[in-house]
């Protein structure tokens, strides 16, 4: 274990001093191959715009090509994670302990000042009455995916808490693949309630206080570690190292400060793998729940 | 207040035209209405049929998967296609039904909320089931109920022969109106425009019409305190009816005047006659104890001493008889006198009488005598009505004036004009112009025209007398006698 942990710990160290003089050599020759960065929803991430700022400063920065790749769920990006096709990804922690053998911690977003986060369970503005997530059953809810923690994993695990399984205690729940549509189907009344990331919450309060105004926030979770950024667990050491300097770097510019002002972010930071502990926990939890209560 | 049936045709008719314009314009807008309402439906119902089966296909994939939000998404897109001012045939309600006709999502959750029964919140989804339970695939239905205000477009979510769902539709006609007022607004405009041109043109033709009407209908309200002359009467030269009833109406205003001056006459010669009357029944009464009279003075003369102051009251008395028997005989007009027929040398003669009156006023003297062969009249009577005429011509004139006399005949009458440019006779004269005494003159006793009245009226003739400034003229007709050819 402690030689693991010393492994762990000094091998890169010791890579990194091997491997510097190579690893700029190798930049150079990698120039032409693109870095492949998977999105999810766990930002907003439908603003095209701005990626193709956010790419631009990062090729930039990494004096390589960029591609941004989008998908529909995270689950379809953890895919292309697990079979190699992407380098890095931003997902939520959920699917990152869940794949441990797939995808290591690149860097955690800080937002607020700390790496967390928390899920918000929200109800349309003109429900007044509700007071938590009991007070949602037979109505209709909308979680964002299954694979989010903040939209699905911790209320799943409130209710499981509460002794309630969500397939039953709602009378009909579905995902939108998007927390921003999680907010606007709470807003429409096409739900009666749902579970969103509170930081996308939280920026949309910013860019469309519209949207938000139409919804009302009943109860916020404790604070979980922030979606993280994962790099696959094959991605070279040099561009792992050289990846994360960016992004924690970005903060330390004023291009990269004005990206991070539109991501509603203080910056990145590396992040402990302990920040997801708790996810984990709950995710095991719920595991053994539905085991425990299938038939 | 006035009525509205009372008020002048100068008025009713523009009033009337602007009426017909704007009944004109509703009537014609009305249809277009109804022509645009018709349009649009059909417009609706083409556009709405292809939406549908085009979300119909696209929302197979969704149900298939039990995607909820998708199908929230795509059901939406038709509303996001613009601003919803600009999109008139937005949809007010699209959802899309499970086959337990249960809402599984719509476009409005909070009216019509997920799993919800749409026909207990809205009767009117009572009315698609049939259309729902009865679909062709890839088709779309339009339901439309009386008394609704919705026309449903129906579309059933088919995949490989199976019923998924159903896509309803729901359009409210109120998305027509904005069409409507469009139209509305500019029929009545075109229908401004129309009475601004219009409204001059009858107000014109009102006048044309209305201004005879109400000039006949004045005239017309004339009559009973006078009979209105021509120039009362509105000139309408045309042939319509007001035409006609305008020349009717002088007409008619000429023959109540001829009526007027006929009777008129009447009551003048039936006067005179009277007045003939009595004046040869008191001369028939006064002639006989005159003759007794003068007869008694005959036979003192002849018998009587000659006592000188005896001999000068007899002749006083004789003259003063002999006065009253002249006054009376020439009162006491007798046509029975014979006398040979008229002849020019009679007419010719006459003149030579008058010349010596002539030449002392030094007047001019236009003589014209037309009449040639001898004429079946009492040459005396004629003589003496010329003579009468003649002095009271020559008489009537200042100075150096004018006299003019005319005879002349025609085949069944004779005739006599005499003129002459002295003073006017005064109308309220006129009247009693024939009668004896009335002459006012100093000089005369007055009875020339009355006399000349009685012989013309004995031979069964006219006298008629015209005065104006500069002119008077006497006319004579006299019918020949039958006996006197």
């Amino acid at each position: 274990m402690l030689a693991w942990a010393l492994r762990r710990a000094v091998l890169p160290l010791l890579a990194a001093l091997l491997v510097f003089p190579l690893a700029a050599h190798s930049q150079n020759s990698q120039n032409g191959a693109p870095v492949r960065i998977g999105l999810t929803p766990v930002f907003l991430d439908d603003q095209t715009a701005f990626l193709n700022v956010w790419r631009e400063y990062l090729e930039k920065r990494l004096q390589r090509p960029v591609v941004f790749v989008q998908r529909g769920s995270y689950r379809e990006i953890t895919d292309l994670l697990r079979q190699e096709k992407l380098d890095f990804a931003w997902v939520c922690g959920l699917p990152m302990v869940e794949n441990p053998q797939h995808m290591k911690l690149l860097a955690v977003p800080v937002f607020k000042g700390k790496p967390l986060y928390q899920s918000y369970l929200i109800v349309p503005a003109s429900d007044q009455q509700t007071r938590s997530i009991l007070d949602l059953r037979g109505k209709v809810f909308a979680f964002s995916d299954p694979d989010s923690n903040s939209g699905y994993l911790f209320p799943s695990y409130a209710l499981f808490q509460l002794k309630e399984r969500p397939s039953a205690f709602f009378s009909r729940s579905f995902f939108t693949w998007a927390h921003r549509q999680v907010v606007e189907a709470v807003a429409a009344g096409l739900a009666q309630g749902g579970a969103v990331d509170g930081y996308v919450w939280e920026t949309l309060q910013i860019y469309h206080p519209e949207l938000t105004g139409k919804t009302r926030v009943v109860q916020k979770s404790p604070e979980f570690g922030h979606t993280p950024f994962v790099a696959r667990w094959s991605v070279p050491r040099g561009d792992f190292g050289a990846m994360q300097r960016v992004l924690v770097e970005m903060s330390n510019n004023a291009e990269g400060t004005n990206l991070l002002k539109k991501l509603n972010l203080d910056g990145f930071t590396p992040g402990e793998l302990s920040l997801f502990d708790s996810i984990a926990n709950m995710a095991a939890v719920v595991r053994s729940s539905i085991h425990a209560k299938a038939p | 207040m006035p009525r509205l049936r009372d008020l002048s045709f100068r008025y009713k008719i523009p009033l009337r035209g602007s009426l017909l314009v704007i009944i004109t314009a509703v009537v014609v807008t009305a249809s277009l209405i109804f022509q645009e309402y018709d349009a649009v439906k059909k417009d609706l119902i083409g556009n709405s049929a292809s939406i549908g089966r085009v979300l119909a296909k696209t929302l197979i994939a969704p149900l298939v998967h039990d995607d909820v939000w998708r199908a929230f998404e795509i059901i939406n897109t038709p509303f996001q296609a613009g601003p919803p001012q600009s999109n008139a045939q937005a949809a007010e309600v699209v959802m899309v039904l499970d086959p337990r006709q249960q809402i599984y999502v719509s476009t409005h959750p909070q009216q019509y909320p997920m799993l919800g029964d749409p026909a207990r919140i809205n009767p009117e989804f009572h009315a698609l089931r049939s259309a729902i339970t009865n679909y062709r695939e890839f088709e779309t239905s339009a339901v439309e109920m009386p008394n609704s205000n919705n026309i449903y477009m129906v579309t059933p979510i088919v995949s490989d022969g199976v019923l998924l769902g159903t896509l309803v539709m729901g359009y409210s006609k109120s998305i027509f109106l904005p069409r409507y007022y469009a139209i509305a607004g500019r029929a009545g405009l075109i229908t401004l425009l129309v009475l601004a041109v219009l409204l001059p043109a009858s107000w014109y033709w009102g006048q044309r019409f209305a201004v005879p009407l109400v000039r006949l209908a004045e005239a017309m309200g004339k009559i009973g305190t006078r009979i209105p002359g021509d120039e009362d009467v509105p000139a309408y030269e045309s042939r319509d009816e007001l035409g006609r009833a305008g020349t009717a109406f002088r007409h008619m205003l000429r023959e109540l005047r001829e009526n007027q001056e006929l009777e008129r006459e009447m009551v003048l010669s039936e006067r005179l006659a009277a007045v003939g009357r009595i004046s040869a029944g008191i001369a028939h009464e006064i002639n006989n104890p005159l003759g007794g009279m003068l007869n008694a003075i005959n036979t003192y003369r002849r018998h009587g001493d000659e006592d000188p102051v005896t001999a000068k009251t007899i002749s006083l008395l004789e003259r003063g008889l002999m006065q009253i028997r002249d006054t009376v005989a020439a009162l006491l007009v007798e046509a029975t006198v014979e006398s040979h027929p008229l002849s020019r040398q009679d007419i010719e003669d006459t003149r030579t009488l008058v010349l010596a009156d002539v030449h002392g006023k030094q007047a001019r003297f236009h003589w014209e005598n037309d009449v040639i062969d001898a004429l079946p009249l009492p040459s005396t009577l004629v003589r003496q009505v010329l003579i009468n005429l003649l002095l009271n011509a020559i008489q009537a004139i200042d100075e150096r004036g004018d006299v003019f006399c005319h005879v002349y005949r025609d085949s069944d009458s004779f005739y006599i004009l005499v003129k002459n440019d002295g003073k006017c006779i005064p109308p309220e004269r006129l009247e009693y112009l024939f009668e004896p005494f009335s002459s006012g003159r100093e000089s005369g006793h007055g009875l020339g025209l009355w006399v000349t009245y009685q012989i013309v009226r004995q031979l069964n003739g006219e006298i008629a007398v015209k005065s104006e400034p500069a002119e008077t003229r006497f006319t004579v007709a006299i019918p020949f006698a039958a006996g006197y050819a």
